[in-house]
């Protein structure tokens, strides 16, 4: 059983655990995720870390609600327990001295983009940071993320914060202002990712993408999360999650996602 | 000399029709009076070649004496003395070609069925804990051993080394302990209840089981010696799965055969959504391969609603890998078997579901390296079979994890582990053990068993120095 340390509302859907997890503080690196199961009769997701503390022995996810397994855990507070929590799994994000990094978060990724902001920008890069959210509200760790970037852009589909727009108008100028851009990091949801690809690619601005394919056991057993990257099919769980969004088949990874919609209406209906 | 009684007590199954729609075990185990008169047939031969036969060297006469005499407690005691799984053995064992192949009485047709004397003692064992079994006496070394993997072998090492007084860890990388016996074996041919009566046995022996923890990612192979453990045994399994690599292949409806099973048997899917894990059956399901695996897949398939389950298989039935046993119940619970085909490619609908697999028709040619005849294509044969969901079960091969994380370990082209020894288990790194389907890639429980018992003792002489 892991303790929850910490139970935080960021917005209403985007809930903070920090969990105590000893043994993945102390290996936990950025990008690598955790698998999850709240109880006997849960199933097992993978969330990417948000931060991990190696002193205090805990480890932090940030979860939105969007099935069961999620709106099940946004009912849990401080001091209760969930049955497993499993990792750091897959590799951390390759980070370098790369020059110019351009961080893009889409709603929930604000939380790993953080991590990977913060140790690119300690190996000495210049980063630009754009968090995009559908609205005002749903914007969360504006200022942590400031405080990791040099420039900060937000975005909000309605302009209700920020400027009005998606976070691919930003980039795509920043790519056409002429300065230099060496790399892209892009998390958030995957259509997200898709049209980030899709902007830096005439650019021939290497793009990282973190991938979120349906897995079971996160450690290369069952082949659920598996994408065609490069016309090569690969296991997200232990060849990613990162990879090139250039070379993403991007529609093989909707349609996998897809794969038990039926099943996770229902299940959140029934409970 | 009384006249040998060559009529096999035969085991109480479920009837297929009922069973094939139900996930409860098919075999339903001898009462005292079957097991009894089971063990009656036994002639005491004194060369005991059924032990000869028993890749962990169960005192097999010594149990079924007991078992006459109406000694339960002493028929554990024996079993257990030598086999710390017997509950998981007695179901999944091939004994027909092990102790059962052995036996004196194999000559004239009727082997005494050591297998289901052995399930019958730890069933009796099961629903009589309360009965005061014989306590381990061990003297502590001080020693300690991490074990990685609580599979069969695993478990196995694990027990032998607690008994030997040493103190173990074991680690798992899944929420429970039992690996393949837990995700990949269904219910309905080992019951998990079993599997965790087992594991009890095994903690009972002061073994400490570290759950969740991927060793590898965790901790590795170098800091566990590094941190007091004077050595490690790796029984980390076989748990990649290979796929066919033809075109469509990622298409929705398309499993790895560990992919299924674990959603079915680890996550409980039969039961969805009482349990949130869901998955995908259809009604028509095409299962690829001829292992044991494969038949498993398919049974599960059935017994979650399919109305057509196919077994697709390149080769005949005489090169099948599973147990006749596994065959003849599928078969009896109408699984179709479409033999010497092979299937080509996937055809998927708009949406990226599977519809259909474009296969070929083989004939067999020439033995190959394995000695079955190798499958060819008939030239002009390819044709298209309906189907809803795919289940490939065409085997598995060493996760490289460990591997590529433990200085000093080599591997070979099928990723399996370097043997520095192969009668002990020996890797070529030293304080570094290992046994089970990570040697010889995908086998079985008690071959696996054999193999954490061999390296147990070994680690015990060099603990011991």
């Amino acid at each position: 059983m892991y303790k929850i340390l910490v139970k935080e509302d960021l917005v209403p859907n985007i809930h903070l655990f920090k969990i105590e997890a000893p043994n993945v503080a102390k290996k936990a690196q950025a990008g690598q995720f955790v698998v999850i199961r709240i109880d006997e009769r849960g199933e097992r997701i993978p969330l990417t870390v948000a931060d991990w503390d190696e002193k205090e022995g805990s480890v932090t996810i940030v979860v939105m609600e969007v099935g069961t397994t999620t709106c099940r855990l946004a009912l849990l507070q401080a001091g209760d327990y969930i049955a497993d929590f499993v990792g750091p799994l897959g590799l951390p994000t390759h980070i370098d001295n790369f020059g110019t990094v351009v961080c893009v978060a889409g709603g929930v990724g604000v939380a790993p983009i953080m991590t990977i902001a913060r140790a690119v920008r300690r190996e000495g890069n210049r980063v630009i940071s754009i968090l995009g959210a559908r609205n005002k509200d749903l914007v969360f760790w504006e200022d942590e993320l400031r405080s990791v970037s040099d420039q900060l852009i937000v975005t909000t589909d309605d302009g209700s914060y920020g400027r009005k727009g998606v976070v691919t108008e930003p980039l795509k100028e920043l790519l056409e202002s002429g300065g230099k851009v060496d790399r892209v990091i892009a998390i958030g949801p995957s259509i997200m990712m898709k049209y980030c690809s899709l902007t830096t690619r005439p650019f021939g601005v290497k793009t990282i993408v973190s991938l979120n394919p349906i897995m079971v056991d996160g450690t290369g057993m069952c082949g659920c999360c598996r994408v065609s990257v490069n016309g090569v099919t690969r296991f997200v769980c232990v060849d990613g999650p990162d990879f090139d969004g250039h070379q993403v088949d991007w529609d093989l990874l909707f349609a996998r996602q897809c794969i038990y919609l039926d099943e996770e209406k229902s299940s959140l209906e029934q409970w | 000399m009384a006249k040998v009684n060559l009529n096999r007590v035969s085991m109480p199954r479920q009837d297929p029709k009922t069973r094939a729609r139900n996930f409860n075990e098919v075999a339903l185990g001898y009462s005292l009076e079957q097991a009894q008169e089971e063990a009656s047939r036994c002639i005491q031969c004194p060369k005991h070649a059924c032990v000869e036969g028993c890749p962990v060297e169960v005192d097999i006469n010594g149990f079924i004496k007991a078992i006459g005499d109406g000694d339960m407690p002493e028929a554990v005691r024996i079993l257990k003395s030598k086999n710390s799984l017997p509950g998981i053995c007695g179901r999944v064992c091939p004994q027909e070609t092990q102790c059962e192949s052995t036996c004196s009485l194999v000559k004239k047709g009727a082997p005494i069925a050591i297998g289901r004397l052995e399930r019958f003692v730890t069933d009796w064992e099961q629903a009589n804990k309360s009965t005061e079994l014989p306590t381990v006496q061990t003297t502590p070394t001080g020693k300690r051993v991490a074990v990685v993997g609580s599979g069969p072998a695993g478990l196995t090492a694990a027990a032998d080394l607690a008994k030997f007084g040493h103190s173990v860890t074991l680690f798992e990388a899944l929420h429970v302990a039992g690996g393949v016996l837990m995700y990949g074996i269904p219910e309905f041919r080992l019951p998990k209840e079993i599997v965790q009566g087992e594991v009890e046995y095994v903690t009972s022996l002061g073994v400490d089981l570290q759950l969740d923890s991927v060793v590898g990612k965790i901790t590795t192979v170098d800091e566990l010696l590094e941190n007091g453990y004077q050595a490690v045994f790796l029984g980390t399994g076989a748990g990649l799965p290979i796929f066919l690599n033809i075109p469509g292949e990622n298409l929705n409806g398309i499993y790895s055969a560990n992919e299924f099973l674990t959603r079915v048997n680890l996550m409980k899917a039969y039961l969805f959504p009482e349990y949130d894990t869901p998955v995908k059956v259809g009604k028509r399901v095409a299962v690829i391969g001829g292992g044991n695996v494969a038949m498993d897949s398919a049974r599960c398939t059935l017994r979650l609603g399919a109305e057509e389950v196919y077994i697709v298989y390149r080769r005949s039935e005489a090169e099948m890998p599973a147990r006749r046993e596994e065959v003849e119940n599928a078969k009896e619970e109408g699984i179709e078997f479409k033999l010497l085909t092979n299937p080509k490619r996937f055809i998927g609908n708009e949406q990226n579901w599977v519809v259909g697999m474009e296969c070929y028709e083989m004939e067999l040619g020439e033995p190959d390296d394995s000695g079955r005849r190798r499958p060819v294509v008939k030239e002009g044969s390819a044709f298209i079979i309906d189907v809803d969901v795919v289940i490939v079960a065409l085997g598995t091969t060493p996760n490289p994890l460990i591997a590529s994380t433990t200085k000093g370990l080599e591997t070979t082209r099928q990723g399996t582990l370097v043997m520095g020894e192969e009668a002990t288990g020996k890797t070529v790194k030293p304080q570094v053990w290992a046994g089970g389907d990570v040697i010889t890639g995908a086998a079985t429980v008690i071959s696996a068993m054999g193999a954490g018992k061999r390296a147990a003792a070994d680690i015990d002489a060099y603990l011991r120095g």
